[in-house]
């Protein structure tokens, strides 16, 4: 099974070194080369340098193969364009977005997008531990 | 017309100006605080300081309104494009015109759907064929809604189509000859119109078209 990672960051390249672990045949992208180091001395996928609006970097990565595809550059609307692109041009069966707005994030999954949004699951995380303390608190107190 | 400017470069704030001399009602938008600030004293309540892909400042804006023109013209591909679909798709807003800076990214915006761009590296470009033509065929202007094209051949001596009349040409389908442009005057195309070694020819195609018609008036 073959993945690219988009955005060799410190998601990116977490994901990418998970999954190679996995057995999925990785190949990760960044615009920075010193993005490779993320991802271990012992890396033995691929790693393209360049930017993921390129197309043709995009072919190089292997995208019109891929099963599956994770976009994590640090900027939203990159991602959700990229995310766009490998969808409807290569017809990617499995391509997942991380968006940090999440109104961004439910506006484009609410289109069928597979958007994942790190600030909703920390609002949710947040909002539930407190949430869960007063409750003990009251039943405490009770 | 009420119309929403998103970036406010020089692009952006030039097309503002244009539109509130018409007479038209527009909010500006623009993120960074050092050109808002700049802005503001010529704009007053007219701009707006924020990140035009984020929802909660197009609502500012009001692009539930919806507007009748949405201009997503920022320095930045991406974001005119996320503004372009924010738009269009969760706002209904009739139309959306796009900039794009990276002629690269252009079939970005074709492949998601915006079809309305305007790309100034590109148009240059055109000018510069336009003056240097080397395959005798130069891409005048692109009508991507309509998808047509129109453009400009020059006739040669050896052209297949010299001394012929329109009418008598074998044109492909999809393709029609617009006007002939000889010693500097231009006339229409009819079908009695007469094909000469020097001429410039405008013609209208659909995309793609270029080849056979290339053959028809310009090799043998």
């Amino acid at each position: 099974m073959k993945l690219v990672v988009i955005g060799c960051g410190r998601v990116g390249s977490a994901v990418a070194r998970d999954l190679a672990e996995d057995g999925w045949d990785v190949t990760a992208v960044d615009e920075q080369e010193e993005a490779l180091a993320r991802l271990g001395e012992r890396w033995a996928g691929g790693f393209i340098v360049g930017h993921g609006m390129d197309a043709e970097i995009l072919r190089r990565a292997g995208v019109p193969d891929a099963d599956a595809v994770v976009v994590a550059t640090s900027g939203d609307n990159t991602n959700l364009v990229i995310g766009q692109v490998v969808e409807k041009r290569w017809d990617v069966p499995c391509v997942v977005v991380r968006v940090l707005d999440p109104a961004r994030a439910d506006f484009y999954a609410a289109r069928g997008m597979r958007t994942i949004c790190p600030t909703q699951t920390a609002i949710s995380a947040l909002t539930a531990a407190v949430r869960k303390e007063s409750k003990q608190t009251q039943e405490a107190s009770a | 017309m009420y119309s929403i400017v998103a970036g406010g470069g020089k692009v952006g704030a030039n097309v503002a100006r244009s539109l509130l001399g018409m007479g038209h009602e527009v909010t500006l938008i623009e993120q960074r605080p050092y050109r808002y600030d700049h802005l503001q004293e010529e704009f007053e309540h007219q701009v707006l300081l924020g990140d035009a892909t984020e929802l909660h400042v197009l609502e500012r804006a009001g692009i539930a309104r919806p507007p009748e023109l949405v201009l997503a013209v920022t320095g930045d591909d991406e974001d005119n494009l996320i503004i372009c679909q924010l738009a269009t798709e969760g706002y209904r807003v009739p139309k959306v015109i796009a900039r794009v800076n990276d002629p690269r990214n252009q079939e970005h915006f074709d492949l998601l759907g915006i079809s309305q761009t305007v790309c100034a590296t590109s148009n240059v470009l055109g000018l510069v064929e336009h003056e240097v033509p080397e395959h005798g065929i130069v891409h005048l202007l692109e009508l991507r809604k309509e998808n047509l094209e129109i453009v400009e051949l020059q006739i040669e001596r050896n052209s297949p189509a010299a001394g012929k009349r329109v009418a008598g040409l074998r044109l492909p389908e999809g393709t029609r000859l617009i006007s002939v442009m000889r010693q500097g005057r231009s006339e229409l195309a009819e079908d009695s119109t007469v094909i000469r070694p020097g001429d410039q020819v405008l013609a209208v195609l659909e995309p793609g078209k270029e080849d056979e018609l290339r053959r028809v008036l310009l090799t043998t």
